[in-house]
């Protein structure tokens, strides 16, 4: 295990390096922003209190100061008090967490679950109508913004169905068309990637031999092709994670499900800046942890990827 | 593809009414096939304001595009130098470039747009410049990596051995053998900068009305889906082609230019 363990903590250095860089460029485009002051105060506020309330917020330092307090303050997960909440940021975006979580958990299964059965279907029937039909939705879900494909399903499946409710959280049928949207896309690079990393373990020669000696072709699929293919189709799925927690700012804003994004946007237009950069991070961390999980995932399938 | 392109270019020719123009005795008419809405003017219908959808998806092209166009080229040429630098210098340079690659990788892009608008403000320069450092990273990744094996090949050894500047080789000998990966994906990262603007503009955080963009139709129309759904299908069903055409563009020039990046 002494390789496994190099591997695993080579990939905790980069995931620990990933998090300061997010954190180095919110710091960054804070200060580039200019002088939040007088933001927070009236117009009307004289020079004294502006140069106070300055002070208090540690502006009037040097800049290589104000970094290491700001570090400090991160670690700590202190990203100061909410302006619209009145509570403290941090706390306000944790509470979140799960909703998103949630969404994004749900639309990640419901993207596997159908994208690599789909895949490996049009992979066997190459070339018939069932594939063609496959693969030319698989091509349109790639190509479809995800905010389009969530108003048409609202359109059709609550409006014109009444199927599912429009929008906001709550039961299971809540959760069906924002976790559709949102998996829409890594359904379909699932579905494809999985066609083509089945299609090439059918051409190899041990394929060949199964058939030959007179395995049923279930399970030639099941046994040899599979556990050949699925190195791909994991690479794959670990990076639809990723997109799934940025187009989850997307889908929460059509669905007004109450998670970090549609946080993060409301806020933007309130100007709470400190709920805006707290979910900036929460998000990015969570991306981060995810990844490496991801990673360790692979590590254990794939010898030969422990370096 | 083309007929999109041309009408982003004749916009004031072709659209039939003024895209900012509002009427509101005209608000929310539906598309002129429509079979119980009588006679209508408006071929796909008009939004909350009476403003003519049509013209607006064509005027919206105008953004879609420009933002893409100008996108893609802050981002290529942007990558593409870096790559060149990072693939032909090697060293320190290698590495500084290699660790921005990563840290842009490591979380999801469009945090950071939104972390960057929200304290910048939405205006029509920050979304290209913003939208176009979103691509950097794809273009000096494939630079990098087509300059790293075409220098090593023999001409290129045989011609610095023969004395040739290090600018003559690049500008000889990389560079073109790099332009035609660098065309696919200059392709495809067009489809992707298109998405990704109508994306902020249907955040609220891209362009900002009146002026007509894609995205933004799609969130004005939100408000309407139960009463006058074409205000939002049209412009969606425009963009999901066009990205669609694009991305089908960039899979055949791939095909036809370079046949092992197939599958890339």
């Amino acid at each position: 295990m002494q390789g496994f363990a190099g591997f695993l903590t080579y990939r905790l250095v980069r995931m620990l390096i990933a998090l300061w860089s997010v954190v180095t460029v919110v710091f960054v485009v804070m200060r580039l922003s200019g002088d939040p002051v007088p933001l927070l105060l009236p117009p009307d506020a004289p020079i004294a209190e502006m140069e106070r309330l300055r002070s208090e917020m540690g502006l009037d330092r040097p800049i290589y100061v104000q970094y290491g307090v700001f570090i400090g303050q991160v670690i700590k997960g202190d990203f100061g008090r909410s302006i619209h909440f009145r509570a403290s940021a941090m706390s306000v975006v944790w509470e979140r967490v799960p909703a998103t979580l949630e969404l994004a958990f749900a639309s990640f299964l419901c993207a596997i679950v159908v994208a690599i059965p789909a895949g490996i279907l049009s992979a066997i029937r190459r070339g018939s109508t069932y594939d063609t039909i496959v693969m030319g939705v698989a091509l349109v879900g790639q190509a479809a913004p995800t905010f389009y494909i969530g108003i048409m399903l609202i359109l059709t499946c609550s409006l014109w169905l009444g199927l599912f409710p429009t929008s906001g959280r709550g039961d299971w049928r809540h959760l069906v068309l924002p976790a559709v949207t949102l998996g829409a896309f890594a359904m379909a690079s699932i579905a494809r990637i999985t066609r083509s990393a089945v299609l090439e373990i059918l051409r190899a020669d041990f394929i060949r031999t199964a058939r030959a000696k007179g395995l049923p072709e279930f399970w030639t699929i099941a046994k040899h092709t599979m556990r050949n293919a699925a190195i791909p189709i994991i690479t794959i799925v670990g990076l639809q994670l990723g997109n799934l927690l940025g187009g989850a700012v997307v889908t929460e804003t059509i669905f007004s499900w109450p998670g970090i994004g549609r946080l993060a946007i409301q806020s933007i237009y309130s100007r709470d800046y400190p709920i805006v950069q707290s979910c900036v991070f929460m998000t990015a961390a969570m991306f981060v942890v995810l990844n490496f999980l991801v990673d360790v995932a692979y590590g254990i399938l794939d010898p030969r990827i422990r370096r | 593809m083309l007929v999109v392109v041309l009408a982003a270019i004749a916009a004031p020719l072709v659209s039939p009414y003024d895209p900012i123009q509002q009427s509101l005795r005209e608000r929310l008419k539906g598309p002129t096939w429509f079979p119980e809405e009588g006679r209508q003017r408006h071929l796909l219908g008009t939004d909350q304001l009476g403003r003519d959808i049509l013209s607006r998806i064509i005027y919206g092209s105008r953004v879609s595009f420009v933002v893409g166009f100008a996108a893609v080229v802050i981002g290529g040429a942007l990558g593409g130098s870096l790559g060149l630098l990072s693939g032909y210098g090697g060293g320190i340079v290698d590495e500084v470039v290699m660790f921005l690659v990563d840290g842009q990788l490591a979380f999801p892009f469009i945090l950071l747009a939104i972390g960057i608008i929200a304290v910048l403000g939405p205006s029509f320069g920050n979304l290209i410049i913003i939208v176009g450092l979103s691509g950097w990273v794809t273009y000096a990744r494939l630079v990098r990596a087509q300059v790293l094996t075409i220098k090593e090949r023999e001409y290129v050894l045989a011609i610095r051995g023969l004395g040739g500047s290090t600018w003559r080789i690049l500008a000889r000998h990389i560079v073109p053998n790099t332009l035609a990966p660098f065309l696919v994906v200059t392709t495809l990262e067009l489809a992707r900068t298109i998405l990704l603007e109508s994306t902020l503009s249907f955040l609220g955080l891209g362009i900002q009305p009146p002026t007509p963009s894609w995205g933004g139709m799609l969130n004005e129309g939100r408000g309407y889906l139960d009463s006058a759904w074409w205000i939002s299908a049209f412009p969606g069903l425009v963009l999901m082609l066009t990205a669609l055409v694009v991305s089908r563009v960039g899979d055949w020039l791939r095909d036809v230019l370079d046949p092992t990046l197939r599958g890339a």
